[in-house]
């Protein structure tokens, strides 16, 4: 289970590299903030392991600054995975951002879902830095003591 | 098992070694770091800024910039010149030296003792030797969070170009344009060091990459193109049969 665990954790900052930030378009219209805490409302997979605990708690990262600003999720484990990621703060400031948020962060939650059913180790991808989701993410999953 | 994530040359590297083997890591971490201040082209005062700028020669380098400008040149004779150190007409290496210090910390584990391990840095991947396979998802182009294969194996590299969510940011040195053809390439071989600087050669390259990789022993390739897949005559041996 131990390193069942270690892969889904693994998987997760693959997909947190593919959400990484572009170079921000500054001349986005304002628009109004994206809500960026999402609630997981789903089920929680059913344990499949005696020493699981249907519990679920959820565990703060700290919060990342990043040079477009300050980043921080929460993620919630249950039966020691993680169920769910959200955003608690992310750069909101101009349209790229927001869309980053409202495109990553449901395309986080699912597929950290689904390949947990994959099994992937890891992921190559054509991208190059994460700045404060991963920095915050690490901290969560340390402190959640995954 | 260790696990440890590291933000260094501007990305993130993230080690998943199957032993204990946290003073391997350690040494590998403080190798990356090694590597960005002599290298990195945003800190004015590394060796690479300086010899760009002809205030000091190779000479007055570490050892290590020798090796990557003959590594470099290597890869432009490799590629035709597809690869380039000098993208943009200044020196700037790091097309290559992120591959190169990913391979060099995976041989730093192993030479630990620590064979057996993945070292991701920014989506290029090394492999250790150790034995049992590692399976890795590549990042579909178009559909972020999505893969669209995976590859499977030990002891490999496995390098992705492309434009993803950044924007074109290869451009082809024949013509100084955006290179525009494929969506994404990924290529997978031994070592890491040629595998990613081929890679960035193999975007600019465009489709007639297939037929340049496919002229290399030990190297195969897949390509998203915006119509469809395509993947060199070797490449399914290398992925997952589920």
């Amino acid at each position: 289970m131990k390193r069942a665990l270690l892969a889904v954790v693994t998987t997760v900052i693959g997909l947190v590299l593919l959400l990484s930030f572009k170079p921000h378009d500054v001349t986005g219209a304002a628009q109004p903030p994206a809500a960026l805490a999402q609630t997981q409302t789903s089920a929680t997979p059913a344990p499949t392991s005696a020493q699981q605990s249907a519990a679920t708690k959820t565990v703060d990262g700290d919060a990342a600054d990043t040079r477009w600003g300050p980043v921080q999720v929460q993620i919630s484990v249950t039966g020691g995975k993680i169920s769910s990621v959200q955003v608690l703060q992310a750069p909101n400031e101009n349209r790229r951002d927001i869309e980053i948020n409202n495109t990553a962060l449901p395309i986080l939650q699912e597929e950290t879902m689904s390949a947990q059913s994959a099994q992937i180790d890891s992921v190559s991808g054509a991208t190059y830095t994460s700045d404060g989701y991963i920095q915050s993410l690490q901290s969560a999953i340390d402190r959640a003591g995954l | 098992m260790t696990r440890h994530v590291e933000h260094a040359m501007g990305t993130v590297f993230s080690f998943d070694v199957r032993h204990d083997a946290a003073d391997a890591v350690t040494r590998a971490v403080a190798w990356l770091h090694h590597v960005d201040a002599v290298f990195s082209t945003y800190r004015p005062d590394s060796a690479i800024s300086l010899l760009g700028r002809g205030e000091i020669d190779v000479s007055a380098c570490p050892p290590e910039v020798a090796q990557v400008l003959a590594l470099c040149s290597q890869a432009e004779h490799d590629t035709n010149g597809y690869f380039t150190m000098y993208p943009g007409g200044r020196l700037d290496p790091t097309g290559l030296v992120k591959g190169w210090a990913i391979e060099e910390a995976s041989r730093l584990l192993s030479e630990a003792g620590a064979s057996h391990h993945c070292v991701n840095g920014g989506g290029d991947i090394q492999l250790g030797p150790g034995p049992s396979p590692w399976r890795i998802g590549i990042a579909h182009p178009a559909r972020p969070g999505a893969l669209c294969t995976v590859v499977t194996g030990h002891d490999l590299a496995i390098a992705t170009s492309g434009n993803a969510e950044r924007g074109p940011h290869i451009l082809d040195p024949h013509t100084g344009r955006h290179a525009a053809a494929l969506l994404s390439i990924t290529l997978v071989g031994p070592r890491l060091t040629a595998v990613d600087a081929f890679a960035t050669a193999a975007y600019a390259m465009g489709e007639a990459a297939r037929d340049w990789v496919e002229e290399i022993d030990d190297l195969e390739a897949f390509a998203v193109t915006a119509n469809g897949d395509w993947q060199t005559s070797g490449f399914s041996a290398l992925t997952a049969q589920n």
